[in-house]
C-alpha cells in the first residue's frame, strides 16, 4: 500500500473559466433571482487607445516648440444647419449625465469646471435643472426616449439638442433609476411616484428608424427656429451605418459612444457584452463621414474610456472633432476617492471599484440624492478639480500634437499613428508598429 | 371673431409660418390664424407659446402642434404620427383620424380626436387629457405616467402596458390589457373626473358615463422582484 502522506499532490487549481468573480456572481444570482445592476462602463480589458502610439517628428517632419509655437484647440460644433453653432475652446466636452443619477452639487460642479475651460456640459435622462443651466455657459439638452422633464422652454434655453438613440454602455437599452434615488424632487421632474424602481424606455415613443428621425429633427428645428445644433448620439454598435444614417437624418453632429462609456445603472451583462470598444468605432464613423463627403462638415464626437490627453489626441488623429468624458469627469470631481476607503469597505467594495451607483449611497456625494452625502461634495472645489483636469488633458493633447508638428489639434491624422497589436491595427486602420501592414486595409465595411 | 390671418402653405414655406407664430406676443391681436394647403406637411404649428387659435384646413403630417403651449390648434382633416406630442397646455383638436403616438409624452392640455387614433395613443403621457371619440389601436397608454385617456370606442391589444399613474376610461371593448394594467372600480370621484373631461371635450351629456370602465396600474412592477420576472 502507498504511503499517501509522501505522495506528491497537485496544487488546488482555480478555473480560468469559472474564476473567482464568476463564482461570486453565480452565488449572488442564485440568492437573489435578479440580474446584477451597476454603474460605469465595461470593465473587461478591450482593445483601446493604449494600443496605439504616435510616431512624433523625425527626419522627414519637424515638431513645434512647446509653449512658444501655437497649437490651437478650439472646435466648432453644428456648422451644417444650425444658425448658432457651439464654439468650444477645447476639444473635450462633458457627456450626458442626469440629475437624479447625479446629485445637484455634482451637476453644478460639472457646469463650473466645464465653463471655466470654455466647454459644454450635457443634461441627462431626467430633465434640465436650474443649477446646471445656471452654471453651464454652454449646455446640451438631451432628447431621450423617456422624455422625462422634456419641455419647450428648456429646449429653447439650451445651446444644443442631443437626440439620444443609444449609449455605449447599453446600445438597445433604456435607463434605470432605482427607488433609493427617486426623491421627491427627482420624481416630480420625471412625473413619477416617489421611491419606485424606474425604467426608462429603450426607444423613442414617436419615431422609429432614420426616416422618422429626419422628420423628428425637422420638428425640433422648427420649434427652435433652426438655431440650435442638433446632435445624434449612438452607442457604438454599427458605427459606419449608424453615422451614415444620422447624417442622412439631418444631424449637425454625431456622437459615438463606445462600450467603455459609463451609465448610471444597467445590467452588468449588458455593459460587458453589448456594443463594441471605442477604438473599433472611431474609424468606421469617420469612414462613413468621408464616404459621404461630410467629414468636418458634420462633426464627430467620440466618447467611452477617454482618460488622458493621449486618448484625446488619438481620437482626434483618427478623425474625431472632439471627445466627451463622463467617468473621468466624475473621478476628477472625487468619485472613488481613496479618502473614503473605510466607507467603501463598509459597502463591501474598495475605492476604485465602487460601481453600485444606483444604490444612492456614494460616500463621495456624487451618485446620490442623500442630502447628507451630497453635502460632502463642494461644487466650487470639485468644479475647480474638473477644470484642472480638463486643462491637463488639453495640455497633454497639445504636447503630442506639437511633437507631431501640428499647429491645431485637428491636424493630427491617422498617418501619425501606429498600432501595438494586430487587433488595434485592424480596428484603427493604422499600420502595426514597425511594419507597413494594416490588417484588412482593402476590406469594405 | 376677428378676421383671420391667412397663411397658404402652397405658396410660402412652413418655416415662415412657424416663425411668424413663434414671434407673436401674448397680447397680439392676430389671435385667429387660418392655414390652407397643409398637404401632409410635418411640424405644422409646432412649438407655439401664445393663446391664439390656428385652424388648419386639410391633413397634416407628423408632429402637428408638437410641444404646444397655450394655443388652440384645430385640424380640419387627418393628422399623422405624434400629433400634439409633448404638449404642455392648450388644445389640439383633430376633426379626422390620427395616426400613431397621438399625444405622446404630453404633459398637459387637451387633445381631442373626433375619429380613431392608431397604435400607441398616449404613449408615455405625462399629464395630458386625451379624448378619442372613435377607437384606439394597440399599446395605447404604454408606460403612461399621468393624465387621462378617454376612449368612446374600443381599445386594441395591450392597453396600458407598464402603466404608471395615468387613468384610462374606455366605453367599448378592450382587446387585451398590457402588463400591470387592471380594471379598477369606477367610483364617484372617477365618474366626476370623466365627466369633467367629457365636458372639456364638449360632449358631456352626449354619452352615458355609466357605460365606461376604468383601467389603471396594479403597481406590481413598481419595484423589481424575482416573481415578476416574466413581466420584465
Amino acid at each position: 500500500m502507498n504511503d499517501m502522506t509522501n505522495t506528491p499532490r497537485t496544487k488546488p487549481r482555480v478555473s480560468a473559466t469559472f474564476d473567482e468573480y464568476t463564482l461570486s456572481e453565480i452565488r449572488r444570482a442564485a440568492a437573489t433571482g435578479i440580474y446584477d445592476i451597476r454603474g460605469g462602463g465595461a470593465k473587461r480589458k478591450v482593445p483601446h487607445f493604449d494600443d496605439l502610439l504616435f510616431l512624433g517628428a523625425s527626419m522627414s517632419r519637424y515638431p513645434l516648440e512647446g509653449y512658444r509655437e501655437k497649437c490651437s484647440t478650439e472646435v466648432v460644433l453644428g456648422t451644417r444647419f444650425a444658425k448658432k453653432p457651439i464654439e468650444l475652446k477645447i476639444p473635450i466636452t462633458i457627456a450626458g449625465m442626469s440629475f437624479g443619477s447625479l446629485s445637484a452639487n455634482a451637476k453644478e460642479a460639472l457646469g463650473r469646471g466645464a465653463s471655466a475651460m470654455g466647454t459644454s456640459t450635457t443634461t441627462g435622462d431626467g430633465g434640465m435643472t436650474n443649477e446646471e443651466r445656471g452654471h453651464s455657459t454652454q449646455l446640451v439638452y438631451q432628447y431621450l426616449p423617456s422624455r422625462y422633464g422634456m419641455n419647450p422652454d428648456d429646449l429653447k434655453r439650451a445651446d444644443a439638442i442631443e437626440v439620444v438613440v443609444g449609449q455605449g454602455a447599453k446600445p438597445g437599452g433604456g435607463g434605470m433609476l432605482l427607488g433609493q434615488k427617486i426623491t421627491e424632487r427627482v420624481a416630480a421632474m420625471r412625473t413619477l411616484p416617489v421611491g419606485i424602481d424606474q425604467r426608462s424606455a429603450c426607444r423613442h415613443p414617436d419615431w422609429t428608424g432614420p426616416d422618422d428621425l429626419e422628420i423628428k429633427i425637422e420638428e425640433l428645428r422648427e420649434i427652435t427656429d433652426w438655431e440650435k445644433p442638433i446632435y445624434v448620439k449612438v452607442g457604438a454598435a454599427r458605427p459606419y451605418y449608424d453615422t451614415a444614417l444620422a447624417v442622412k437624418s439631418g444631424a449637425d453632429v454625431v456622437v459615438v459612444d463606445g462600450m467603455q462609456g459609463g451609465t448610471a445603472a444597467t445590467q452588468e451583462i449588458f455593459i460587458e457584452h453589448v456594443g463594441i470598444p471605442t477604438l473599433a468605432a472611431v474609424r468606421q464613423a469617420v469612414k462613413a463621414l468621408q464616404d459621404l463627403g461630410m467629414h468636418r462638415k458634420v462633426q464627430l464626437v467620440v466618447s467611452g474610456g477617454i482618460r488622458n490627453g493621449a486618448d484625446v489626441a488619438k481620437a482626434l488623429a483618427l478623425g474625431a472633432d472632439a471627445v466627451a468624458i463622463g467617468t473621468a469627469a466624475l473621478v476628477a470631481l472625487g468619485d472613488n476617492d481613496p479618502h473614503y476607503q473605510a466607507e467603501y469597505e463598509a459597502l463591501g467594495t474598495t475605492a476604485g471599484a465602487y460601481d453600485d451607483w444606483h444604490e444612492g449611497r456614494d460616500p463621495a456625494g456624487i451618485t446620490t440624492q442623500d442630502p447628507a452625502l451630497m453635502a460632502r461634495l463642494d461644487p466650487v472645489a470639485a468644479g475647480r478639480r474638473l477644470a484642472n483636469y480638463l486643462a491637463v488633458l488639453t495640455l497633454e493633447c497639445q504636447t503630442i500634437a506639437r511633437a507631431c508638428g501640428k499647429s491645431h489639434v485637428h491636424n493630427l491624422e491617422p498617418e501619425d499613428l501606429v498600432a501595438l497589436t494586430i487587433e488595434a491595427a485592424a480596428m484603427a486602420q493604422v499600420p502595426l508598429a514597425g511594419t507597413n501592414w494594416v490588417p484588412g486595409r482593402n476590406a469594405s465595411f | 371673431m376677428t378676421d383671420a390671418t391667412r397663411f397658404d402653405l402652397a405658396s410660402a414655406p412652413l418655416r415662415e409660418l412657424n416663425s411668424a407664430l413663434h414671434k407673436l406676443s401674448a397680447d397680439t391681436n392676430e389671435t385667429y390664424w387660418k392655414v390652407a394647403n397643409p398637404a401632409g406637411r410635418h411640424a405644422v404649428a409646432a412649438g407655439l407659446d401664445v393663446p391664439v387659435t390656428v385652424e388648419i384646413d386639410g391633413p397634416v403630417g407628423y408632429y402637428c402642434g408638437g410641444m404646444n403651449k397655450q394655443a388652440r390648434i384645430i385640424v380640419n382633416g387627418n393628422a399623422g404620427v405624434g400629433v400634439a406630442e409633448n404638449m404642455m397646455s392648450g388644445l389640439v383638436h383633430v376633426k379626422g383620424d390620427a395616426s400613431q403616438a397621438a399625444g405622446a409624452t404630453a404633459h398637459g392640455g387637451l387633445l381631442i380626436i373626433d375619429g380613431n387614433a392608431s397604435a400607441r395613443c398616449g404613449i408615455s403621457m405625462k399629464g395630458i387629457d386625451i379624448v378619442v371619440k372613435g377607437s384606439v389601436g394597440h399599446m395605447s397608454a404604454f408606460m403612461a405616467q399621468a393624465g387621462t385617456l378617454t376612449v368612446l370606442g374600443d381599445a386594441g391589444d395591450a392597453l396600458g402596458d407598464s402603466l404608471y399613474e395615468a387613468k384610462l376610461f374606455v366605453r367599448g371593448s378592450v382587446a387585451g390589457l398590457g402588463a400591470d394594467c387592471v380594471e379598477k372600480e369606477m367610483r364617484e370621484e372617477h365618474k366626476a373626473l370623466l365627466a369633467a373631461k367629457l365636458d372639456a371635450a364638449g360632449i358631456l351629456g352626449e354619452v352615458d358615463i355609466s357605460e365606461f370602465r376604468r383601467y389603471g396600474s396594479a403597481r406590481t412592477l413598481y419595484h423589481f422582484h424575482v416573481d415578476n420576472v416574466s413581466s420584465y
